[in-house]
């Protein structure tokens, strides 16, 4: 292995440019910032297709497998002899594809971003904070220990947190950055929760260490987890679930999404790198980094099946009802999440059996090119209608060129229409749905046509529909608006080639993976078809979409209002936590307990008042307390004690 | 080195205080001091590190052991271990930046930089005892200041919280004082070292260990004793708040670990679960409470109460990790709730207002502090990064070793109020620091001056450290804790 001490510098390097731009970028030089940023992140993202480069052809493979190395590992807080939180670099097959992934999109949203956000007062900050979450998603991805990765994963909530408000004078983002910290902040508890069951029975943190011991099943620790118990589950099972819940709040799963669609407020190219592209599939790279211990446990792996999978229904119904295009976007991802989550779940370990988890990791990876080019291309159009509802849209083809055949391409990816890279990434998930799980199959076949149909409801809205009356003063957009719509375009045409499943498996042994044309024609079809009922219903402004809606009824009004599933947790929170917790804790506090120490405090006062009447300063009372103090003792001495 | 420069240098400046004239000189003598007196502790920091590096494994270094009152066998008896020495750097670094956000006292100020200097000598006296009585001798040094200052320089209904917190803090040294003689009586000394190596019988560790336990847990905010916590706090003056709950609160967790824990480990076992019990309570009970406060200085008052329970968990778990966690709590919190009084301090003096309901938009106006603020902020919410972080985690990670129910119960419930943490916290930042302006008269205000910006990054310096690189703090107090442990 050659000398690998230089991909510390792949999330350094943001790091750097977070504490130069956070510390004097404001001050110093506001303007310059985005270049800073842009070329920090240049640097970062060309070491990093360097060591994906040098991984995967030169020296990663040894004896036909991909294995796993640790570089800079040092320990950085010590518990115990054999526990300890470690900090350093983890490469294999997995981490190296997120690099690339994280660094690449990042950098082409610092590059969207400088023309974006020209003009903004706080410019500096925006790209510090940009900074800060790059450095910790690929702090996060690197991680070599479960407690490095939830101190990084904290890390991207808190960068997130920081984004969703950036525009921090406007109401509804103070309340969104806040449901997205606290809600991931709620799910990160089964994480920590999780993570203690783990290290407590696997006696380590470390990643390699915590697989390998649990996987050998005469091991010590693995009968430690599986036989000690609670409410009749094993520890195994409660400790995945647990650390599941944490990847299902960062994932935006179901119920623990109500915070994705509001995320939204933050301005777009940061859902375009972070609730779209990144930090949201951190959940599906936990599951994935901790799958072989997952296989082992049936019940964790049917949680994750279906949580995603329902994830993945819900969000697409819901995705046809929104007509904030950006809304529209976040419930796509939420859905093609799911897609990830239960194509995890239904893997298993091995080659060509762990086919779940090669399409699940390949679709995470075609998906964030086609989806971060979308909320890109979102951008461009909100930047220009000054507006996120689809009403303020349409007719945009001919103004804006570049982003409507961009905006096509990554539309087609999405609906899986070859050969765009969605198509093959989605291919492998619905083949490993029918070969394991026929329900999950026709559940994934409808929703994938469902994606096909609102995805392009979007599309003709936006760029079709009626006449545009928006009237650009400055046209589609500065050339560094466009240039990362046209790179990611590229992408999403190039990226399907890519022979993934020789690449990245759980064994780290490739095998060779070939599309089934004659299995691809149903979910294809289907998705032409949603296409065609989408170009007909919105291609012109007609009435039929209304009178549809109309006749779904209450279905359609609740799918619309998201299933009321944040007004369920409004309740919770208000009625139940305020109201029935905190309001009479804090009643308590201040009468009962505090009421005591008062009542103590005055009734000493009274005590004292009554007593002071003894010192009169009398000798007479004096001499008679004597006396009487005397003949008690004595009495006391003579009676009692003797 | 000898430890009792750690008391000279502040006492000499304090007795120096009075000869001075004016504000300036004032300030800049009380200035020059608690910088020296923060070289001195890094000095210390220094010369410990080397001795260890030999490899001095000694409980305790540079001890110092002379006759103070032969009769009842008191002496003043001084060393420290690392323990101590991180509770006397917080206190150094606590003490300068309380002196630097007080420059503008101009109220009496020879009296009140005499006090604080006056606090910061109990304080240093009482972290370097190795004999019971001197500890108390200087725990009771640092209390009685507290009651001027609140009293003279407070606000709000200042005499009653002044009261309050004095009884309440009285009522807790009697009780230490008790247990104290306690050990005495059965061990006829004072010396905490010798007493250590003695055994003292079960029926004598059961009658004392709650005296000096629930004595000391008072000055820590022990649920139910805890209510001098919010109204003391929220009378007191900003340098007094700071040292209150950065320095004061840490007397009694030290006391706590050193004296009743150490000296009486059987009785700490049998009192475990009332312990984990009470410190439970505390934390999730102080953080709902919190939820519900309307005053800045209540928020984090209630939130030192939640936060310093992490500490008494921590001791209560009885084993190192988590006491190891403990010791870090107590420095992590000081350092950050005297960072967030300060900023609190800082806003209140200039819009006037502590209500949280009047205030907001504060980015706009002054981005410095209500930087300072958010960092706070997250650092209170075990952000990683900074030090409430790993000193929690490792609470919860020494909590997790007891596998009995209940103690699991205890820890899930503590990890829980993280959640109830980050609501309340990410609520006070959204309508203080975030937002439109509330008022228009803040248009005008401007943001911290050279002193409050010091005083700021200071404290920032201290958290950000332990955050980044915690392994310096556990390795300085390891050694410390195991011969505690040892003895449990």
């Amino acid at each position: 292995m050659s000398n690998n001490n230089y991909i510390a510098l792949i999330p350094l390097l943001p790091f750097a440019s977070f504490v130069l731009l956070g510390l004097f970028g404001k001050k110093y030089f506001n303007k310059l910032s985005g270049i800073i940023g842009t070329t920090s992140l240049l640097a970062s993202c060309v070491l990093s297709l360097y060591a994906a480069y040098t991984y995967f052809f030169v020296f990663g493979k040894v004896n036909a497998v991909y294995q796993k190395f640790e570089v800079l590992k040092f320990s950085w807080l010590q518990f115990s002899t054999t526990t300890s939180i470690d900090m350093g670099l983890l490469l294999d097959p997995i981490s190296m594809m997120m690099v690339v992934v994280v660094t690449f999109v990042s950098l082409m949203v610092h590059i969207f971003s400088l023309g974006y956000m020209k003009g903004e007062e706080r410019f500096a900050t925006y790209y510090a904070f940009l900074s800060l979450f790059t450095f910790s998603m690929l702090g996060l991805v690197l991680s070599t220990n479960i407690f490095q990765i939830y101190i990084f994963w904290e890390l991207v909530g808190v960068s997130s947190y920081l984004l969703i408000g950036f525009y921090f004078t406007k109401a509804s983002a103070i309340a969104a950055s806040k449901k997205a910290f606290v809600v991931t902040r709620f799910a990160d508890l089964g994480f920590l929760i999780g993570i203690l069951i783990l290290g407590f029975h696997a006696e380590t943190l470390d990643f390699n260490t915590l697989i390998s011991t649990l996987t050998n099943p005469q091991s010590a620790q693995f009968l430690s987890i599986t036989s000690a118990s609670f409410f009749g589950i094993t520890a195994l099972t409660w400790a995945l679930v647990l650390v599941f819940i944490g990847g299902a709040g960062k994932s935006a799963m179901f119920p623990l999404h109500i915070w994705l669609p509001d995320a939204m407020e933050g301005p777009t190219p940061v859902s375009a790198l972070i609730h779209a592209a990144t930090m949201v599939v951190a959940g599906v790279f936990l599951v994935a980094r901790l799958f072989p211990v997952f296989a082992l446990d049936v019940t964790a792996l049917d949680a994750v099946t279906y949580t995603g999978l329902i994830s993945a229904v819900i969000a697409a119904i819901i995705a046809c009802t929104q007509t904030d295009i950006k809304r529209v976007l976040a419930y796509s991802t939420m859905s093609q999440i799911g897609f990830m989550m239960f194509a995890l779940g239904i893997s298993k370990i091995g080659g060509e059996e762990g086919l779940g988890y090669m399409a699940s990791m390949f679709h995470l990876f075609t998906h964030a090119f086609f989806k971060s080019l979308l909320f890109l291309g979102a951008g461009a159009v909100i930047h220009l209608v000054h507006s996120n509802e689809m009403k303020d849209m349409g007719g945009l083809r001919k103004l804006m060129p570049i982003t409507h055949i961009t905006f096509l391409i990554a539309c087609l990816a999405i609906s899986g229409i070859p050969p765009f890279a969605g198509f093959f990434s989605k291919e492998e998930i619905l083949l490993a749905a029918s070969n394991s799980n026929k329900l999950v199959f026709y559940v994934a076949l409808i929703t994938s046509a469902l994606t096909a149909f609102y995805m392009f409801r979007l599309y003709f809205s936006i760029f079709w529909n009626k006449e545009s009356q928006a009237h650009s003063e400055h046209g589609e957009g500065t050339l560094t608006m466009k240039i990362p719509l046209i790179i990611l375009g590229i992408c999403t045409l190039a990226v399907g080639f890519v022979p993934f499943s020789e690449l990245v498996t759980n064994n780290g042994i490739g095998f060779h993976s070939h599309i089934d044309y004659l299995f691809s024609i149903t979910p294809v079809t289907l998705s032409l078809i949603s296409i065609f009922v989408a170009s007909v219903l919105y291609k012109k402004q007609n009435l039929e979409p209304e009178i549809i809606s109309k006749s779904l009824g209450k279905f359609y009004t609740s799918a619309q209002k998201k299933f009321f599933v944040d007004e369920v947790y409004l309740f919770i929170t208000h009625k139940f936590i305020y109201t029935l917790i905190a309001k009479p804790t804090a009643w308590f506090d201040k009468n009962i307990v505090d009421g005591l120490m008062n009542l103590m405090a005055e009734t000493t006062a009274k005590i004292s008042e009554l007593i002071k009447g003894v010192q009169s300063g009398k000798v007479q009372n004096y001499a008679l307390y004597f006396f009487a103090g005397i003949a008690a003792l004595a009495i006391l001495f003579i009676y009692i004690l003797k | 080195m000898n430890l009792s420069l750690l008391i000279l240098f502040p006492l000499i400046f304090a007795l120096a205080i009075p000869f001075c004239n004016g504000l300036k000189q004032i300030r800049m003598l009380a200035f020059i001091g608690a910088v020296i007196q923060l070289l001195l502790c890094f000095a210390l920091l220094y010369f410990y590190s080397i001795k260890r590096n030999l490899g001095n494994t000694s409980q305790m270094v540079f001890e110092n052991n002379l006759v103070w009152f032969a009769p009842l066998n008191i002496n003043y008896h001084v060393g420290v271990d690392g323990i101590s020495i991180a509770m006397i750097l917080l206190t150094a670094f606590v003490v300068l930046a309380g002196i630097l956000v007080s420059w503008n006292e101009e109220r009496m100020s020879k009296e009140f930089f005499f006090l604080l200097m006056l606090l910061s000598v109990g304080a240093y006296g009482f972290f370097i005892s190795l004999d019971l009585f001197t500890l108390f001798f200087f725990l009771e040094v640092a209390v009685v200041p507290k009651y001027l200052l609140i009293g003279i320089w407070g606000s709000g209904k200042k005499e009653y919280s002044a009261m309050k917190l004095a009884l309440m803090l009285m009522a807790g040294s009697a009780l230490v004082f008790v247990g104290l003689l306690g050990i005495y009586f059965n061990t006829g000394t004072f010396d905490l070292i010798q007493i250590s190596q003695m055994k003292l019988s079960f029926e004598v560790q059961k009658l004392f260990f709650p005296f000096a336990f629930i004595g000391f847990g008072i000055f820590t905010a022990l649920f139910p004793f805890h209510t001098w916590v919010p109204d003391g706090h929220s009378s007191a003056p900003t340098a007094a708040s700071m040292f209150l709950a950065g320095i004061s609160m840490k007397l009694g967790g030290y006391g706590c670990l050193r004296v009743a824990t150490y000296l009486m480990p059987d009785a700490a076992h049998y009192y475990s679960s009332a312990i984990i019990l009470l410190s439970t309570i505390a934390i999730i009970y102080g953080a709902f409470a919190t939820m519900m406060q309307t005053d800045l200085k209540y928020i984090n008052a209630y939130s030192s109460v939640s936060h310093c329970g992490f500490v008494l968990l921590g001791i209560g778990m009885l084993n190192q990790t988590a006491i190891n966690g403990a010791v870090m709590q107590m420095v992590s919190h000081g350092l950050m709730t005297a960072l967030f009084f300060a900023t609190i301090g800082m806003i209140y003096s200039r819009t006037h207002t502590r209500l949280v309901s009047q205030l907001g938009g504060m980015l706009k106006i002054m981005p410095f502090i209500s930087s300072v603020f958010v960092i706070a902020g997250l650092c209170s919410l075990g952000l990683p990064g900074f030090s409430g972080f790993v000193a929690e985690m490792t609470v919860f990670m020494g909590s997790w070793k007891n596998s009995e129910l209940w103690y699991r119960i205890a820890t899930i419930l503590s990890c829980a109020s993280i959640v109830v943490t980050a609501v309340y916290i990410l609520s006070a930042i959204g309508k203080v620091v975030m937002g439109n302006l509330e008022n228009n008269k803040f248009n005008a205000l401007k943001d911290a001056s050279w002193n409050e910006k010091l005083a700021a990054i200071l404290l920032i310096l201290g958290i950000v450290i332990i955050g980044i690189v915690p392994f310096l703090l556990i390795d300085l107090i390891s050694p410390g804790t195991n011969w505690i442990t040892t003895k449990l």
